[in-house]
């Protein structure tokens, strides 16, 4: 991992650097894996390795690939840098060892997570219950935090007309396709089960790894990786851009409304045992709608900021048409 | 429903948020984004009457006890800021649509008013909860949101603002989550109220230390204390006008809320001020940025800039308040996050009306604009006898308080030197008034009409709400009082 940072430090080329980057979310996500925290590498391998890299091709092609020489030079920021970093390794000098067993982390809240969340919650998952239930609320303000940047990305970078010229942008895509039957071809077939796959883990986060954000993830690369080969007309086809904006609204909606209807039955806001008459299944009902309203959000924010990105860079392409 | 209130107060705005973008017409977001804002107005009001009758509210989300759930807690301290944030909040959005018709484009105006309900929601977020890492995620939607916000300025420069801000703004999140990290690693918890009883035990190891550094750079950067302050006269000066009224009224009292609730409710004063050279350290950084930013206002030509300036330095009295780590000391600081609020938030929104008008912000163009918007300057000049700290207005009772605060604990030459600063604010705030009242108008230029009413109504709210709360200072100082006092331990 550390090769990799160095790596990605020096290379110019901004090609390299993305996949880089994109092999070291899969070596943390490795990583994770052998500290036993499968939930975690799972995020980071559709978040880090998967959904991010796509969004960074997508920059570096509307940027261009090689980087700017640097003209100020970064003394004063590698001391801070030296600063900060020796200040992190100061503070490991009191830290409990690794995997110790009377480690405060492990002596105070967890035990109940550990023992009780079957009994309370139900879910053999306790990953999925300390985030949906026990935190559910943290797991709302994330969920906020996705919509936020979906936002955040339209209303900087959604180009309010169509570009005049569809046909120099078909032409371009279809310039592209030609060059790619082989992949187009393979991804074709990939697409349903992608698809399929993004369901499962959506569903199956009770019982394993997994869950809305990751099954969100990994949906949406599905279709982005549609419009990245057929081009983005095609995938606008399949989804409109008010579609999207829409379903990223819901899932938020929907997970608020969960903890309301809560609220009205006479719990606290978010508490999924009084949602059915039994406590167990209203725990379960509540975990799969807000995990759905998780996987909703992620999903379509995910698409959002692709086809903003895309859209703006068909754009600019278009306008370099016409210019010459 | 009014146990339900703490919730309530975040949950409201952060709805709303999503469902605006269902409505789409942009007039229609405005009145709900309005409703909702006032809605959590409202709930700000009760609360902060229930928690001054009944003390602290406890709220547990999810229906699971803390620590293993996340807990809502009320006291007078959250109640009293998040009644100042959805308050100026509310002020500010009455004006907000006649502003942004002319700032930014129609199609992205709903996407603002989205955009700033979710930054309320996060500010309140931060605010009202009670467990370390929610701080985190709340704060995670508000700065994401106001980035965006201010990359809507029409100013191009605005990108590279908020881009500045991004940078600046991440780090100081990251370092604040690397602080709550360690914080969990040592006690195995994450609510506040159990880390105060569990962080004693574990406060002498070096593993704490770093945390609280750590914490404590991280939140500085976010206040904007210098010399960390780099960001924020860009970002405000750039941002939409709206935006910088709100912003400039609540963000850093949002990280101001912080460092105090993690120095006194959680670190302990004992750890705060006695482990580390924390007195001295914020003592010399807050006079620092009362002079320094104070002088570098002076010097700005456009009115923005100024004022951010002299917010930069306000944060410095906020912070030497801080510093004298006594109850009265306290009492100037949580008095200051007040009526600074109320006196940026009626600057700002005076400059708000000038941009409409003018759509410039140069002082040159201001050039007898006091003949021409006599309603709107007048604001500027009581918003600026304010900022200097005159008698009667808001920023005389802070000014009071501070100094009365530094002669307690003996500091005169402090005394002495908060007053010196009132000085710099006259150079400043002068050289508006000069170029409004005492220029003759740039030749050839059209003579422009008063602000309209949807500004003014607000910029006049704001400007009277700063001589009321000048002269009538009960409300204010009996609750920050009584505030401070229960942070010390001290019985009322």
């Amino acid at each position: 991992m550390v090769g990799i940072a160095l790596a990605v430090n020096q290379i110019k080329d901004m090609f390299a650097v993305v996949m880089l980057a994109g092999i070291y979310g899969l070596v943390s996500a490795s990583f994770f894996v052998a500290m036993d925290a499968v939930d975690v590498a799972f995020t980071e391998a559709s978040v880090g390795a998967g959904i991010s890299t796509l969004l960074m091709l997508t920059t570096v092609a509307m940027t261009g690939r090689t980087e700017h020489e640097a003209s100020h030079k970064p003394l004063l920021a590698l001391i801070l840098v030296a600063i900060t970093g020796g200040l992190l390794i100061y503070g490991t000098f009191d830290m409990p060892y690794f995997g110790s067993a009377d480690a405060a982390v492990h002596n105070h809240v967890a035990p109940r997570y550990i023992y009780d969340s079957m009994k309370e919650i139900g879910v053999p998952n306790m990953v999925t219950s300390v985030l949906a239930s026990y935190r559910g609320f943290d797991t709302f303000g994330e969920v906020t935090v996705i919509f936020t940047a979906g936002i955040g990305v339209l209303a900087l970078l959604s180009v309010a007309q169509r570009p005049k010229d569809d046909a120099a942008i078909e032409a371009i895509n279809d310039s592209m396709h030609e060059k790619h039957l082989i992949l187009r071809v393979a991804i074709k077939t990939m697409i349903p089960f992608i698809l399929l796959y993004a369901f499962y883990v959506q569903f199956h986060g009770d019982y394993g790894p997994g869950g809305g954000f990751q099954a969100g993830v990994i949906f949406a690369a599905a279709i982005i990786m549609y419009a990245m080969l057929f081009g983005l007309s095609a995938a606008r086809r399949v989804i409109t851009q008010p579609f999207v904006q829409l379903l990223s609204a819901l899932g938020v909606l929907l997970y608020g409304s969960v903890g309301v209807v809560s609220m009205i039955n006479g719990g606290s806001f978010l508490d999924y045992s009084v949602l059915a008459a039994d406590p167990i299944a209203g725990q379960h009902l509540g975990i799969l709608i807000i995990e759905l309203g998780v996987g909703l959000t992620v999903a379509s924010v995910m698409i959002i900021i692709f086809f903003s990105f895309s859209a703006r860079r068909e754009y600019q392409q278009a306008n370099k048409g016409a210019s010459l | 429903m009014l146990v339900h209130l703490p919730i309530l107060q975040v949950i409201v705005p952060l709805i709303a948020a999503p469902a605006c973008l269902i409505l789409r017409r942009p007039k229609l977001v405005w009145l709900f984004a309005l409703f909702a804002s006032s809605l959590a107005f409202i709930i700000s009001i009760l609360l902060l009457q229930q928690v001054m009758t009944a003390g602290t509210i406890s709220y547990e989300l999810g229906g699971w006890s803390p620590p293993w759930g996340i807990e809502y807690r009320i006291d007078k301290l959250n109640a009293f800021i998040a009644l100042i944030i959805s308050g100026i909040s509310t002020v500010v959005l009455l004006a907000a649509q006649t502003s942004i018709e002319k700032e930014i484009p129609k199609d992205k105006q709903p996407l603002f008013y989205i955009l700033y309900l979710l930054s309320l929601s996060g500010m309140l977020g931060i605010v009202t909860t009670g467990d370390a890492f929610n701080v985190f995620v709340f704060l995670e939607i508000s700065s994401l949101s106001a980035y965006s916000l201010i990359a809507l300025g029409k100013d191009r420069r605005a990108l590279w603002a908020s881009f500045q801000y991004l940078i600046m703004g991440t780090i100081g999140a990251t370092f604040i989550l690397i602080g709550i990290g360690l914080m969990y690693q040592m006690t195995g918890t994450l609510n506040m109220a159990d880390l105060a009883v569990r962080l004693p035990e574990v406060a002498e190891t070096r593993t704490i230390t770093t945390a609280y550094v750590f914490f404590i750079v991280g939140v500085c950067l976010k206040l904007a204390l210098f010399p960390l302050h780099f960001w924020l006269p860009n970002a405000y000066a750039y941002a939409p006008s709206i935006v910088t009224a709100f912003f400039a009224a609540t963000s850093t009292k949002v990280a101001a809320y912080l460092l105090i609730r993690f120095t006194f409710s959680i670190f302990g004063i004992s750890f705060s001020f006695t482990t580390l050279p924390i007195e001295t350290m914020f003592l010399v950084m807050g006079l620092l940025g009362i002079f320094i930013a104070s002088t570098v206002a002076i010097y700005q030509d456009n009115i923005k800039h100024v004022f951010a300036y002299s917010s930069v330095a306000q944060v410095g009295y906020m912070i030497v308040g801080f510093s004298l780590s006594t109850p009265a000391g306290l009492t100037a600081m949580l008095l200051h996050m007040f009526n600074h609020a109320l006196m940026k938030g009626a600057l700002f929104m005076a400059l708000v009306a000038i941009m409409y008008r003018v759509g410039s912000s140069k002082i040159n163009d201001l050039q007898g604009l006091g003949r021409q918007m006599p309603l709107t300057v007048a604001a500027i000049v009581v918003g600026g006898l304010s900022l200097i700290g005159v008698p009667l207005t808001v920023g005389f009772v802070s000014k009071w308080y501070l100094v009365v605060a530094a002669i307690e604990k003996g500091w005169w030459w402090l005394a002495g030197l908060v007053l010196l600063g009132s000085l710099l604010a006259v150079i400043y705030v002068w050289r508006i008034v000069e170029t409004a009242y005492f220029k003759a108008p740039i030749l050839g230029q059209q003579p422009v009409k008063e602000a309209p009413m949807a500004i003014l109504v607000p910029v006049w709210l704001l400007v009277s709400a700063n001589v009321y709360f000048g002269i009538d200072t009960r409300f204010s100082v009996e609750i920050a009082a009584s505030a401070a006092k229960s942070l010390f331990g001290v019985a009322q």
